[in-house]
Parts: structure tokens; C-alpha cells; sequence
């Protein structure tokens, strides 16, 4: 039972070589036309935002199959945080700038992220309680 | 010969192979340290982050130099962010009969973020480079650097703050929102994703695959929210 359902399958993705490269060209592709969008409303909202809500639609409306999309895309998001190193190494070269304000600096992100994350979470939250009762 | 031998080793040191591989290694070692000791402040982000500064300070590598071999990295944020799509198309179910609500809810938040990070540093006697550069710090790196371009900010401090905020987030995220006795996973999911974009996102997935996929959809509406507003913002305020 479990071979069939779990190992099979998973063994057939494996036989499916291009999965990747599938996967890999329709993110890139819906990057692209994401960039192409952005530079029409002059970048106003930037290129991957639009790409990802395109992706989204496309999707939805069944105009890309899921299973082409689904294991590059796993991959990346999983992995997110190494794509964070660089920048977050990119301190050092502000570390003095940042040591000039360094309290103004913390304040301002401490206090203005504990507000973001209690609002969020309380208006959410209460909308949901609202239609429980309902 | 032999000079010659140290000098080629020294290029193949602050080459694209090594840098990444110094990036990946260090990477590893994080999460391997951080599933040991299950301590939340060790993320593996800023445990490479602690190895790699000193490594690049004691070599003499420059931040550019070290960029620069990088940028494959820094690329990926890009299609990680168009990737977010299919995360969140695999999560529709939950999605369906929120979309009003989750709105409500990023836009209050947005608002609220925006204004305190603006209005404090203000207060505090901060330069216009300086706010335009915190202002997008909830959102994630690709959107806040065109933000903070557009807007007068330094883009490589605006990444920075991105960073801290993200890091912050995720680390205080989890226990605020219980301390503050929030139940609902899509609501812990889409706080922590909108306060602190992909990096709070590597920590709601840990939470559970419902808090983590909400998360990254919170990145999206929160990025075009903050894209949004800042203008105005800008337009207004600084």
C-alpha cells in the first residue's frame, strides 16, 4: 500500500528528469513578464511581486499545471534564508552608519514590528471569532 | 613560481567557488547547530552571517568582492518571491472566505508599521536617507529596494534593516503572538509574514505548513501594501 502510494510516485517524479528545468522556466517566465509589467507602471510594484501573483493566477485559472511548478518551486521557498546571506553580510560595509543611530535604529524596528505583529494578528483574529459566532 | 603559486591561491580564495561554498558550508553548520540546541536566537542565517564577516575582515576580502561573486544568491530572491505563487495556490482552501479579512488585517498592519518606524525615527532627529530607508523594512528585500530607490533611501541599508527586522520578527513572532494568546494559525502565520517577510516565513513554516504557506502569502500583500502607501507616505511626511 505504501509503495504504491508514497514510493511509486515519488520514484516516477524521479524518472521525470526535466521536472526541474519545467519548473525553473515557468518561474522565470512569470519573473519576466512580472519585470515587463513592473516597468509599464514604472516599477511602482517591482517585477517578482507581480510575477508571483501572475504565477497565482495562472494556476488557479489552470493555464500552468501545478506538478511542473511544484518541485522547483518547494525547493526555492524552503531554502529561502540562503538567499539572505549576502545582503545580511552587506552589514559590515554599513556597520559605522549604523552605529551612528543605532538606537534610533532599534527603536524604530523594535517598536514598529511588535505594533505590525500585534495588529495583524488581533484583526485577523477577530474577524475570524466574528464569523465563528455567526 | 611559488609566489606566484600563493598568489593564484589567494584569487581562487575570494573566487565565486569558494565564497559559495563558504556561504553553504556555513550555512549547514547553522542549521546543524541550531537543531542541536533547538535555540531559537541561533538561526542559521546569522550564525553564517557571525562566521562569514570575521572570515572576509581577517582575509581582506571586500563586501563588493565578496558581493559581486555572490550574486547568483542575491538573484534568487527574485523567483523565490514568484515561487510564493504556488505556495499560496497549494494553500487555497484556507484562502477562500479569508481574502476580506487577511486584507483588513495586512493593511491595518502596514499602516500602523509604516507610520511607527517613520514617526520614531523622525522624532529621534533621523535623515530623510535614514527613513526612506527603515520605511520598508517589513517587506522583502527585491520590493524594498525598489522602494527605498524610489524614495531616496539607501538601498543597501534598507536590505540591511530587512535583515534586522526579519530576524527580530521571527524570533519574537512566535512568542508574542502566544503571550498575547493568538490561536488561529492563519492569523499567526499572516502576522509573522507581514512583520518580517521571508525570513519570518522560515520560522512560521516551522510552526506548521498552514501558518508557514499563509506567511508567504502575507509577504506578497504586504509588499504591494507597503509599495502602496510608502509613496504617499513620501509624498506627505518626509
Amino acid at each position: 500500500m505504501d509503495l504504491l502510494t508514497n514510493v511509486l510516485p515519488t520514484f516516477a517524479r524521479f524518472l521525470n528528469a526535466t521536472i526541474m528545468i519545467k519548473g525553473l522556466f515557468n518561474i522565470l517566465l512569470f519573473y519576466f513578464l512580472g519585470e515587463v509589467c513592473s516597468l509599464f507602471i514604472n516599477g511602482f510594484i517591482p517585477g517578482s511581486v507581480i510575477g508571483m501573483i501572475l504565477l497565482f493566477l495562472s494556476l488557479y485559472f489552470k493555464l500552468v499545471k501545478p506538478e511542473y511548478v511544484r518541485d522547483a518551486a518547494t525547493v526555492i521557498t524552503k531554502n529561502m534564508a540562503v538567499f539572505f546571506i549576502p545582503p545580511a553580510v552587506g552589514l559590515m560595509a554599513y556597520a559605522e552608519y549604523i552605529s551612528q543611530s543605532i538606537w534610533t535604529i532599534s527603536l524604530a524596528i523594535i517598536v514598529s514590528t511588535v505594533f505590525t505583529l500585534v495588529v495583524v494578528a488581533v484583526v485577523q483574529d477577530s474577524f475570524e471569532k466574528r464569523r465563528a459566532k455567526k | 613560481m611559488n609566489e606566484q603559486l600563493i598568489e593564484q591561491l589567494k584569487q581562487l580564495l575570494s573566487g565565486e567557488v569558494f565564497l559559495l561554498c563558504l556561504v553553504f558550508g556555513t550555512f549547514l553548520f547553522g542549521v546543524y547547530l541550531y537543531k542541536r540546541l533547538r535555540f531559537s536566537l541561533l538561526q542559521p542565517l546569522l550564525i553564517s552571517v557571525v562566521i562569514i564577516i570575521p572570515f572576509l575582515k581577517i582575509t581582506g576580502i571586500e563586501y563588493t568582492t565578496f558581493y559581486e561573486q555572490t550574486k547568483v544568491l542575491n538573484f534568487m530572491l527574485g523567483p523565490s518571491v514568484v515561487a510564493l505563487g504556488y505556495v499560496l495556490y497549494e494553500q487555497i482552501e484556507y484562502i477562500k472566505g479569508n481574502v476580506l479579512s487577511m486584507l483588513t488585517a495586512v493593511f491595518a498592519g502596514s499602516i500602523v508599521g509604516i507610520a511607527s518606524v517613520v514617526l520614531i525615527a523622525k522624532a529621534f532627529g533621523a535623515d530623510k536617507a535614514l527613513v526612506a530607508s527603515l520605511a520598508p523594512k517589513s517587506v522583502t528585500t527585491p520590493i524594498a529596494i525598489s522602494i527605498a530607490e524610489n524614495t531616496g533611501g539607501i538601498p543597501e541599508l534598507a536590505v540591511a534593516f530587512v535583515v534586522i527586522c526579519g530576524l527580530f520578527g521571527g524570533l519574537i513572532g512566535p512568542i508574542l503572538l502566544r503571550a498575547i494568546g493568538i490561536k488561529s494559525k492563519i492569523a499567526k502565520g499572516l502576522a509573522i509574514g507581514s512583520a518580517s517577510h521571508a525570513l519570518g516565513t522560515t520560522r512560521a513554516m516551522e510552526m506548521g505548513a498552514l501558518e508557514g504557506a499563509i506567511s508567504g502569502l502575507a509577504i506578497g500583500i504586504m509588499g504591494i501594501m507597503t509599495a502602496l502607501i510608502i509613496p504617499f507616505v513620501d509624498k506627505f511626511f518626509l
